[in-house]
C-alpha cells in the first residue's frame, strides 16, 4: 500500500498576524512556516503504520500546493520519515483550487489522509473535495486509524460516545486530533537522510479558484480584566446580564 | 558574508528546541530539586542523535556541523543546563577527542558507542589540586611495559558515575613537567576505580558530578591516545572545541532567561499597566537583548571558524568568556524583572542563575580565558 499525505505550509501557530495595507490578504514577512498540525499529526499515524505493519506500506508520500517557500516543510516532512516529496508549484488559491492539484497526484495511492483542518484559514474543505474529486469513499473526523487485513479499522468521535468502522480500501481519511499522540521531533539522522529524498516539483495543472477573499479583519483585542470586590455579588450578576449579556 | 542558517541546521535547532520545550521542561525542576540524573532524556536525546551530533557517521555519529551543535545546545541549555552539559561533554570533550586524536582501532571500539548514545563518555582532567593549573597533574601512569599503571583521584567529573567510558589525563614523566602528560581511554569497569559521592551542587544539579578515585588501575598501552608526552597538549586542543559547547550552554541560559523576561515583562501589571512599558523594565530588556545577540555572534563565529579548519582556539575563549559573565549578569536581571516571582523555582529564572554561575568556572573559568585571549594579543 502507498499512502499520500496531504502536507499543508502554514504560519507557526506563535505568529503575530498581520494583514497588508488594504487588509485584502496575509502578510507573510518574517513568518516561520511550519506543517499544520493536523497534517504533521496524519504523518505520524502513517509512519507508526508502516512501523507496525512491516511490509503492508511501501512507502509514505508527503504532497504540498506551494511555491518553493513551502519546500522547508516538505523536507522537515522527509526528515520525519516520508520517503519522497511532491510539490505542486502553484499558489494555494483557495480550497478547490488546492483539491484539484492533488487530485491529479492522489489518484495512485490508495489510502490517502488529510488534516481537518488547516491552522490558517481553518477552510476545513480540502479534503472532502479531494475525494469528490477523486470519486472515491471517505471518511471526516478520524482519530483512529489502522491496518485490519486488507481493510481499515477506523474510529472516530460522536456525540456521546465513539464509532468503529472497517472500510476498504482506496480511501480518503480526514483525520483530526487524537490520530497520533504527539507529532515526531526529527531525528539527526533523518535530518541527514531528508538531503537525498527525492523532492519532485511538478507544474499544476489548469484550474480555477472558486473563491475571493474581500477583506481580512484581525479580531478585537481581548477586554481588560474587571475586578470585583468578593463582596460585591450583586455587581458581578449585574455585569453578567447587562455588559457580557451572558446571563 | 551571510548569517543565514541552512535548511537542515534549521530543522536542528527547531528539533532541539521540541525536545526541550515538550519534553525537558515537563521534569526539570523536580529534577533540580532531587538532583536526579536525566537517564531517560539522555536516551531520547540520544535517539534523536544529540550525543554525536558532529561525530562522522561512520562512527555512528550524525555528521553534522559545529553551527548545528552550538544551535543545539542554546535550545536545550535554554530550559535544562544539566541536560546540556552531559550532552557537550559527550559531543566536544570525549566524542571530538576520541574522533580527532585516536587511532582506527580505538575509534571502533569506543567512538561508535559514545557518538550513538549507547554509552556515555567523561573526560578526567581536574584534580583536586589542579583546576585551572592543568599542568600539575598528581594522577600518575607509571608505563609498566605491557600496560600503564594508574593511581591518583580525579575532581568535578561530569558524568563521573554515569559514564562507561573515561578519557583520562595522568602524568608518566614528571621529570618532563606537563610534556610527561598522557591521555588514555579507561574503561571505567575496570579493577581499582572508585566513585565518589555526588556533589551536592548549587545549579546543574541533575547532572552528576563526582570524584573518580584510581588505585592501582591496569590500563592497557593501546589504550593511550597519541605518542607518549602528547596528554598535555590533547587536552589543550579538546578543551578549545570544548570551550565552545559551555559558550553555548551559557548563550541558552541567557537566552531562555531573556524569553521568559520578555513574556513576562508583557503579562504583568504594576501601576496600572504592563511592567514591560516601564522604561526601568524596558531598558533591563534591551541590555540583555544586546548581550545575548553578541554571545550569540561570538559562539557561532568560534563554530564558523572550526568547521571551515581555520584556527578557533582564541575565538572559542572570546565566545566562552563573554557568554558565560554576560549569562550570569543576564540571568540576574531575569530574577529582578520577575521579582519574588523570580526568587521562586516554578518561574525557573532562579535556577538558570544558579546555573549560569557555573558556566564562569567550569572547562576553563572566565579569568583562565582572559588568559587566552590576552597572550594571543601580546604575543
Amino acid at each position: 500500500m502507498k499512502i499520500l499525505v496531504l502536507i499543508g505550509n502554514v504560519p507557526d501557530t506563535t505568529t503575530k498576524i498581520k494583514f497588508n495595507a488594504d487588509n485584502t490578504a496575509f502578510d507573510a514577512s518574517g513568518v516561520q512556516w511550519i506543517i499544520n498540525p493536523w497534517d504533521e499529526l496524519a504523518l505520524t499515524r502513517a509512519m507508526e503504520l508502516k512501523e507496525a505493519h512491516a511490509g503492508k506500506i511501501d512507502s509514505i508520500v508527503v504532497a504540498n500546493v506551494g511555491r518553493a517557500i513551502t519546500e522547508g516543510t516538505l523536507r522537515k516532512a522527509l526528515a520525519v520519515g516520508a520517503d519522497e516529496a511532491i510539490r505542486i508549484d502553484a499558489d494555494p488559491l483557495d480550497a478547490f483550487y488546492v483539491a484539484r492539484q492533488l487530485a491529479e497526484v492522489a489518484k495512485d495511492y490508495e489510502l490517502v489522509l488529510a488534516g481537518i483542518e488547516a491552522a490558517d484559514y481553518n477552510g476545513a474543505a480540502v479534503g472532502g473535495m479531494l475525494a469528490e474529486l477523486l470519486d472515491r469513499k471517505s471518511v471526516s473526523a478520524v482519530s483512529g486509524i489502522d491496518i485490519d487485513n486488507d481493510a481499515l479499522k477506523i474510529s472516530r468521535e460522536i456525540d456521546g460516545g465513539s464509532q468503529t468502522l472497517k472500510m476498504d480500501l482506496p480511501l480518503l481519511a480526514v483525520v483530526q486530533k487524537g490520530i497520533a499522540k504527539e507529532p515526531r521531533i526529527p531525528a539527526m539522522r533523518g535530518i541527514m537522510m531528508a538531503r537525498k529524498k527525492p523532492l519532485n516539483v511538478i507544474a499544476p495543472v489548469e484550474a480555477e479558484a472558486l473563491t475571493a477573499y474581500n477583506s481580512f479583519e484581525l479580531p478585537a483585542p481581548k477586554a481588560a480584566c474587571k475586578m470585583i470586590d468578593e463582596e460585591q455579588a450583586a455587581e458581578v450578576i449585574r455585569l453578567l446580564h447587562e455588559e457580557a449579556k451572558v446571563l | 558574508m551571510n548569517f543565514e542558517l541552512t535548511e537542515e541546521q534549521l530543522m536542528i535547532q527547531q528539533a532541539a528546541r521540541d525536545y526541550a520545550q515538550r519534553e525537558l521542561i515537563k521534569d526539570v525542576i523536580e529534577r533540580d530539586n532531587k538532583a536526579e540524573f536525566p537517564t531517560q532524556h539522555v536516551k531520547n536525546l540520544a535517539e534523536l542523535g544529540f550525543m554525536g551530533i558532529m561525530t562522522d557517521p561512520k562512527y555512528d555519529g550524525s555528521g553534522m556541523d559545529t553551527v548545528s551543535y552550538v544551535l543545539a545546545m542554546e535550545e536545550l541549555s535554554k530550559v535544562d543546563a544539566s541536560a546540556s552539559v552531559i550532552v557537550s561533554v559527550n559531543n566536544s570533550l570525549v566524542c571530538y577527542g576520541v574522533e580527532a586524536f585516536a587511532t582506527e582501532e580505538q575509534k571502533q571500539k569506543y567512538l561508535k558507542p559514545l557518538a550513538s548514545g549507547s554509552v556515555l563518555g567523561a573526560f578526567l582532567l581536574s584534580e583536586p589540586e589542579a583546576g585551572s593549573d592543568a599542568t600539575s597533574q598528581r594522577t600518575t601512569a607509571e608505563d609498566k611495559g605491557d600496560y600503564y599503571l594508574v593511581n591518583g583521584t580525579k575532581n568535578w567529573i561530569t558524568n563521573g558515575n554515569s559514564a562507561s567510558t573515561y578519557i583520562l589525563i595522568a602524568q608518566t614523566h614528571p621529570e618532563k613537567k606537563h610534556k610527561g602528560i598522557n591521555a588514555f581511554i579507561v574503561e571505567r569497569n575496570s579493577p581499582g576505580i572508585s566513585i565518589g559521592p555526588h556533589e551536592d551542587k548549587m545549579g546543574m544539579r541533575s547532572s552528576d558530578t563526582h570524584s573518580v578515585m584510581f588505585s592501582d588501575v591496569k590500563v592497557p598501552k593501546e589504550n593511550r591516545i597519541g605518542e607518549d608526552g602528547f596528554g598535555f597538549k590533547f587536552a589543550m586542543k579538546v578543551l578549545e572545541g570544548g570551550r565552545i559547547g559551555i559558550a553555548a550552554q551559557a548563550l541558552g541560559l541567557a537566552s531562555g532567561a531573556l524569553e521568559r523576561s520578555v513574556a513576562y515583562a508583557k503579562e504583568r501589571k504594576a501601576f496600572g499597566t504592563e511592567i514591560g512599558n516601564h522604561q526601568a523594565i524596558a531598558f533591563k530588556l534591551a541590555d540583555m537583548a544586546v548581550k545575548v545577540e553578541n554571545a550569540r555572534h561570538l559562539c557561532l563565529k568560534a563554530a564558523w571558524l572550526k568547521d571551515q579548519g581555520k584556527p578557533y582556539g582564541v575565538a572559542s575563549a572570546m565566545a566562552k568568556q563573554y557568554a558565560a559573565d554576560i549569562a550570569m549578569e543576564v540571568t540576574t536581571e531575569a530574577v529582578q524583572i520577575h521579582g519574588g516571582y523570580g526568587y521562586v523555582k516554578e518561574y525557573h529564572v532562579e535556577r538558570l542563575m544558579r546555573e549560569a554561575k557555573l558556566t564562569q568556572i567550569y572547562e576553563g573559568t572566565s579569568e583562565i580565558q582572559k588568559i587566552v585571549i590576552s597572550r594571543d594579543l601580546l604575543k
